[in-house]
Parts: C-alpha cells; structure tokens; sequence
C-alpha cells in the first residue's frame, strides 16, 4: 500500500503548511457554527431538566405550559417513537427520560415558542411530579451490594456464572495473556498500586446547538454542530420513526467536540418539536445544561501490579479498572483495559475491567476514551518500579517496549511502530538533559491509540477550469480539509490552491462514520487518493481519445496526461485543466469516487516530557515546561500535527490538575460551569514543544496515522510522575489540585 | 411590556434596534442585527468567545446589556478586517495556524487588538495573562501566543 515515502523525498505538497481554506472565514467571524442559523418562521426550544439524581416521574402535567401564549408545541417521551431499535434505545432515553430521572440535568420534557423568554416561562408551568429515589454517584459506592439499584433490568454480563440479581456493575471484561501468577513469580521485585480519577468533561467552548424542521409526513432536515452528521441522521430518524434517506442533516462548522459531539442529545428533541409545531426549532444548550447533560468522561477506580527481574525485564503486569458510565452501560473500561499495557511487551498481562453504573450523565468518549486514566495508573507505575530498580524510568521503558511482531495487550501482534522513536528522541532532546532546580521534577510517561478505518465515502469533481471540488462525509474538527485539500493536489499533481473541499450533507454522499477514532485524515484522505487515482485513469481515457491512442498508452505525469509507450513524445502532454474544458465533447463531466470500509489504520505511541514545581507551602502546581513526541506516520500539513499534539497535552494538563466534576451529597452537580470546573487558560501554561516522528503506516498510501487522540493519554501519568518527584510523594488521585498535594505531603511527614 | 429603542455606532456604522430591558448585547448583536462573529460559550463572562469592544474598552458582551450600547461605539469582529484586507492579527493566526475549530477565534482577535492598541510591545507573560479570559479547548495557546507576538513586532516594523 504504502507507495510514497518521506525517504525517498516524493512528496511536493504534503508536508507543506498552507493556509487552510476555512481559515479567511474563520478570522473574520464568518463561519457559520451550530447557533448561527437562522431559518424562516423558526421557534426556541428549551429542555426541561431534572434536578434530582435519580427519581421516579410519577406525572407531567403540560397543560398550563400549552396554554401560554407564544407556546407552539410541548413534548415529552411520549412523542418519540415506541418502537426504537434496541442499539439507539439507550440514546434516546438519555435525550429524554422514559419513567425515571437518572441523573441531576436528565431531560424530562421539552418546549417550542416564539421566544426564549416564553420558552423558559413555559418551563417553569411543566408540573412534573417525581418521587426521588436514593442515589449513587461513585464508582466505588455503586459496587456495593447495597447501593442504590439504577435499573432493576440490567444484570452483569461477562460472568461465569449468569447472575440472578439485577447490579450496577453492567458488565466484566478481560484481555492478555500468558499467567500474570507464574510472571510474578519470577518477579524480583513488584510494585502494586491504588489509583482514583475523578469524571472531566471535554469542555469544548461551542455548546450543543441544532435547528430541526420536520414536516408532518416525515420529511426534513436539520442543521447542527457534530462530529458525525450520518450518525446524526440515523440516530434521529430511529428515534423519530422515520425513513434516514428522509432526513437531509447538514454538519455546521463544529466548535470543538473532543469526542463529545459523537452522540446526539437535543437533536431529536428539535425535530419532535418541529413535527409536532409545524415550524422550525432552534435548540441551544446553556453552559449548564453541557455540563450536567453532555459529556463526561468516566471516573476510575484502579488497582495496577507490575512485576520485574532486577535486570529490568517485566515478567507480569496486571490490572483492575472500575470505570463508571454515567447512568447507562458503556465501553470506556473495555478500551482502558486494552490499552493499559499497549506500551509493553510481557509474556504475562490481564486487565480485568468493570462498567459501572452510577447517577451521572451517559459517559460519551473523550479523546482516546478510556485509555488517558488507565495509562496514568500503569505509567506511574512503570516509573515507581523503575526507581526501586534503580533504572533510569527511560531506559527501563525503552527495555521493555513493545516492538513490531510482539504479542500486544489488546489482541493482534504489533506491526511497525515509532515507540521506540518517540523514546530515543527524548532521551536525547535538550530537554531531558536540562538541570532542574529546587521543588522541581521530571516526568515521563509513554501513551498509546488504536486509531481506526471506518465506513467513507467521497467524491471528486474535475471543474472545467481545471480546478477540483473534494466532498467528504467526514466532519473537520480542526483543519482536516487543508489535509485533504494536500493530499488530493499531491496524487493529481496541481497546486494546493486549485483545490477545493466541502464536509457534504448526508443526502449528498454514501455513509460516513463519524470523525472519531483519530480516522478522518487516515480514511477520508486514503478514499480521496483513490478517488483521484479514479479520475486520474478516466482523463487519460479523454486523452487517449483526444490524441485517438489506446487508453494505456497515456501515463499521469506530475499533473498531465503523456502519451506513453510507443506514442511516448508524439503529442504535447494534456494538463488537467485542458482536458477538462474538452470535457463535454470527450464524453461529460469528469469525477472521481471511493467507497469502502477503511482497513488498515496504524497505530499511534508518544512520548511526553514535563517539568513542574510544587509550591511546599500551597501544593500548587506549576507547568515550566513541556515536550510532546509523538508518531504520525506521514503529517499531512505539520502545523495541524503539532496543534492536535499541543491540545492534547493542554487538556491532559488540566485533567491532571485542575479539571473535575464535583458531586455533592444529594447527587447534584455542584460545578456546572467554566468558573468552577477550571480548564487551563493561556497563563497557566509554557510554549508546548512538539517533535513530530514519522514511522510510515503501510495501510495507507503516504503512510499517514491518525494523530488526534494518542496525545490526551501520556499527560496525566507524566505529569503525576513529575509532581511525585517534585513533592517526595507517590501522588495516586487526579486531579493533583492543590488540597490534595498538600495533603499527600503532610501524609507523608506524618 | 414596551421594548427599548437603542441607538449606537457598531464597527463604524450608525445603528438602531429595539432590545428588551433583560437582553444582552450578545444576544442583540446576534438574533437583532445578524452579527455572529461573537459567540456564546457560556454566558457567564468566563470564556470570552464573546469580546467584543465599548468605547475601546474590551469586555464579553454577554454581561452587557443591549441597552447599554446606547450613545457608544461597538466594534466586533466583523469591524476588524478592511474589506478584502485582513487586520494583521487576522493573517497571523492563519500563518501560524493558531486555530483549530475557530468557534473561540473572533474572541481571541478582539482581545488581541485591544492589548496592541494599549501595549504594541507585549512580553509572552503580558500576552499569556491579557489573553486569560479567553479559553481555547483545542490549540493549547502555544499558536495563539506566537501568532499574536508575531503580528506585535510586525507592526512595530521589528
């Protein structure tokens, strides 16, 4: 697959930092985001949410709420469908409750109004009579045999024994391989260790926000911030009882979505009201309402054990993970299990992984989901080990990382990979070799992502000015359509600028997955080669029978067809812009397709570096420095690789610090809003050095990697490693705020 | 209840809308007059998506009345490019890519020309704690701080 490569020096686009071709409309405030659309005769609608934890919705009187003046439609899960698919049930009753509330924000009823001021008035006339229940909100407490029950109809799954009474734990999961009993064994020395994060929510700055307009007979479209606007579409119509090739969705420029956008939460609730008002819906999301509805990550409860021969060969690693899910099953634990050890090679790993349920919000992915707090466990771990080794924590990680055709935790053996690279490059960065002075530590931690393939589909239009529209289904979360634009312009050989992209609704391509699982770059961009290599072979077809040659006579050369083979030299090569204006006397309009299950996604690893010091008196915790190297197989458009690095790292800075969702005793969100939950600002932070590592993909034409999420994963456990070095102390809860420095300090001297 | 007639300057042009006493200037520059380069992150004053300036004065609209427009002079985003030319600040942050989604980006350049009109010499400290009130979820700042350092000494013909 893999056919061009940085070595051999082919590349005259990609690699190149252009100005992306979103960029002019989004400096001059241009761009048209979720709440910038307007659409004639449009109503507000507003949710209605519960502000208990868990409680049983005896009634909901609308009555009042209807009779308002300016009211044009209330609803509540009656209006949506009965008979929704079992895979879209859990979605749905997260938009709106079926029978119970399960946690503070759960939306209960919705209302259409002419105005915002009438649609929050109408709220306030919804009477809903609740019966409020006991409630858990952690992890730990909701295993518990006596905790409060949140669905007497889920029972454990992946039990030896089928169990015969309904539990919060939804299910069990285990991966490795080998006898961690028989790796300990010949252990010489173990470290065995607790860990506790708490939830963090992606914090994007753009809430939720979508306009729905669906007519009475089930056609209809709706616009809306995203990161998946087929999901969108097929979730919704499940929902609503209605045909997917019916509802056209159109994906806005999106605000940021960190993998919080990869689920739906109002967009049915629009569409219900537009149905059932005959207008159109505007539904915006308060800053609130995301925190205590969207989002969050799962919190962690974790037990790691890692075993070594004092020669530093780790013979067994072992884990436990309790994640919660909010108030619905999930599969955040299974990835943290997967990718807990993905760094390593051992003859001997097993995680054990427990979904939890709790009262809390439906956990939706965030940036490698699941992997960031595992890896804060296990690299904390790899550190403490390597210390009572006495082994440099580098050299210890570079002795046992896992390498191409080594058994992995998660499954398959390891093909090619830039572990090794990422180890070796900061091992000589200046920046590990820098003295640090007084309160201060060094930590380093190593971070793993899947990365993945997925359904696309895209398209390729040959203007007849020579110039080229590209249409992908994939959402641009932040600056994939200059990649595309790149890599098209590199296959067909014309200038960067003669290229065009658009993200096309879903009435206008094949399905899309979603722009997640760092696929985008990877998948679209490869259905785009190929759709250009399809184009390619149809306008060597037009100058074949331009210059009345055999079709395989002609060869596309650095953005011309030439005749080849016996004809080669006897015509003056065609360039694309003049093939495409005989294009209508040659036989119409030139295009390109590609349609597939993307295979073949590399994996990513990076290395993090991070300095901090610990103020003795506050446990505060100051980032001085930070350095993120990180594998990207091929980087399409460099600047945009180091972004999604610097993003990354920053919002594992403040997972590790600051970030967290605070509960109080009657289950209620305490911090729903950017005052509270702290994400990092512009002076809490040094410059975020980057070192882009390019270890080829062979599944993909230029060798390209997904690079969106694996740089969410080391931060944590770096930085925790470097505060532990800094405060004398193991710190083993996030996030490191200073009440807790301080205190683990204090314990520590007692 | 009457509505209130609101007579202003926004980026140079004289402007007039009728607002309700509660609304905000964020919310009239946006659903009243189709200006919706600001935007709402949080309407709470904490995520500066919505800068916009008064009288030169840099605040969020969000905690702003509409009717305190009245008799003064509002810039926004939209007022910062001169037609087909870009403000400085504006083609730096697309040389050095210093945004990612773009939803806080008009916020970003509001607050960034308000600090070069008062300081065209910042030190990275002065940018980083100036820039404080506006919160980027994607770029990690290192971008935004090099594009506006950048654009300062462009201007100062550094």
């Amino acid at each position: 697959m893999l056919d061009k490569t940085a070595e051999n020096g082919e590349f005259k686009y990609v690699g190149t930092r252009p100005q992306r071709p979103d960029g002019v409309d989004k400096v001059t405030g241009r761009a048209r985001f979720g709440a910038d659309m307007v659409m004639p005769g449009m109503l507000v609608g507003k949710v209605l949410r519960s502000p208990h934890a868990h409680a049983k919705i005896k009634s909901i009187d609308t009555s009042a709420a209807e009779a308002l003046k300016g009211v044009k439609a209330v609803i509540t899960a009656a209006d949506l469908t009965a008979d929704v698919p079992e895979a879209e049930y859990d979605t749905m009753v997260n938009c709106i409750a079926h029978g119970k509330a399960l946690y503070d924000g759960h939306g209960v009823a919705a209302v259409a109004a002419t105005s915002q001021a009438i649609a929050n008035k109408a709220l306030k006339l919804i009477k809903v009579d609740y019966e409020v229940l006991p409630h858990v909100t952690d992890v730990e407490e909701a295993c518990k045999d006596d905790a409060p029950l949140l669905h007497d109809n889920i029972f454990t799954e992946g039990l030896e024994e089928e169990p015969t009474t309904p539990s919060n734990i939804s299910g069990r999961v285990q991966f490795g391989h080998g006898d961690v009993e028989k790796g300990f064994a010949a252990a010489d020395t173990i470290v065995e260790r607790k860990f506790r994060t708490e939830a963090t929510h992606q914090g994007y700055i753009e809430p939720h926000a979508c306009v729905g307009n669906l007519s009475a007979d089930g056609t209809g479209e709706l616009w809306c911030c995203t990161q998946g606007h087929y999901m969108v579409r097929n979730s919704c119509a499940a929902i609503l009882g209605i045909d997917i090739s019916r509802l056209r969705v159109t994906a806005s420029e999106i605000g940021g979505g960190f993998g919080g956008k990869t689920t739906i939460f109002i967009e049915p609730i629009a569409l219900a009201l537009s149905r059932k008002a005959g207008r159109p819906v505007k539904v915006v999301m308060t800053r609130d309402e995301v925190f205590r509805a969207t989002g969050p990550t799962s919190s962690a409860s974790m037990w790691i054990k890692i075993g070594a021969k004092s020669d530093g060969t780790i013979t067994a690693m072992e884990g436990l993970l309790k994640y919660q899910g909010g108030a619905f099953k999930g599969t955040w634990v299974s990835l943290g299990c997967m990718t807990a050890f993905a760094c390593y090679r051992a003859d001997h790993m097993k995680t054990v992984g427990y979904d939890v349920l709790v009262n809390r919000p439906r956990a939706a992915a965030y940036r490698a989901p699941g992997a960031p707090m595992a890896a804060f466990a296990v690299e904390s771990v790899v550190t403490e080990l390597a210390e009572k080794l006495g082994i440099d924590p580098l050299e210890f990680r570079l002795q046992n990382a896992a390498k191409e055709g080594d058994q992995s935790s998660y499954g398959p053996k390891h093909r090619a990979h830039g572990l090794i690279e990422t180890l070796e490059t900061a091992k000589a960065h200046e920046h590990y070799n820098t003295p640090l002075g007084p309160n201060q530590g060094r930590g380093i931690a190593c971070g793993f992502w899947f990365n993945f393939g997925g359904q696309t589909s895209t398209s390729l239009n040959v203007g007849a000015d020579g110039t080229v529209n590209i249409s992908v289904g994939t959402v641009d979360v932040g600056g994939s359509r200059a990649s595309m634009c790149l890599m098209v312009a590199e296959e067909l050989g014309v200038p960067y600028e003669k290229v065009r992209c658009v993200v096309a609704d879903t009435s206008s391509l094949g399905h899309n997955d979603t722009t997640d699982g760092s696929r985008t770059t990877f998948a679209s961009g490869m259905a785009l080669i190929l759709s250009a290599r399809d184009a390619k072979q149809k306008l060597c077809a037009r100058a074949a029978k331009i210059w009345e040659i055999p079709e395989e006579a002609v060869e596309w050369v650095d953005g011309h067809a030439r005749p080849a083979g016996p004809n080669a030299g006897e015509f003056d090569p065609m360039s694309l812009a003049e093939i495409a204006g005989k294009a209508e006397t040659t036989g119409g309009p030139i295009a390109g397709h590609h349609e597939y299950n993307a295979r073949g996604a590399g994996v990513s690893f990076a290395t993090h570096m991070v300095d901090t010091e610990v103020d003795p008196d506050t446990g505060r915790v100051t980032v001085l420095r930070y350095t993120v190297i990180q594998d990207a197989g091929k980087a399409v458009h460099p600047a945009y690789v180091e972004g999604q690095f610097q993003g990354g790292a920053v919002q594992g800075i403040g997972w590790a610090i600051n970030e967290e969702y605070i509960y109080g005793e009657d289950g209620r969100l305490q911090n729903p809003g950017f005052l509270d939950y702290r994400i990092p600002v512009a002076s809490d932070l040094p410059m975020i050095d980057t070192v882009i590592i390019e270890n080829p993909n062979k599944g993909h034409p230029y060798g390209v990697r997904g690079v969106g999420e694996t740089s969410i994963v080391p931060p944590m456990a770096a930085i925790a490693n470097s505060v532990s070095a800094a405060a004398g102390v193991r710190m083993t809860e996030l996030p490191m705020s200073p009440p807790r420095v301080l205190k683990a300090m204090d314990d520590a001297k007692a | 209840m009457s509505q209130i007639h609101v007579q202003t300057t926004i980026n140079g042009d004289e402007t007039e809308f009728l607002c309700d006493a509660e609304e905000t200037l964020l919310d009239a520059l946006r659903d009243k007059l189709g200006l919706t380069g600001a935007k709402e992150g949080c309407g709470t004053g904490d995520c500066g998506a919505c800068s916009v300036t008064v009288d030169g004065r840099l605040v969020c609209s969000c905690l702003v009345l509409g009717a305190e427009a009245h008799g003064r002079e509002i810039t926004t985003i939209e007022g910062m490019a001169n037609g087909e030319e870009l403000h400085p600040l504006q083609q730096k942050f697309l040389d050095h890519a210093a945004l990612q989604c773009g939803i806080c980006t008009p916020g970003f350049l509001v607050a960034a020309k308000a600090l070069l009109d008062r300081n065209p010499n910042p030190t990275e400290t002065e940018v980083r704690y100036w820039l404080a009130g506006n919160l980027c979820r994607c770029t990690g700042y290192d971008k935004i701080i090099r594009a506006v350092m950048d654009t300062a000494a462009e201007m100062r013909g550094a």
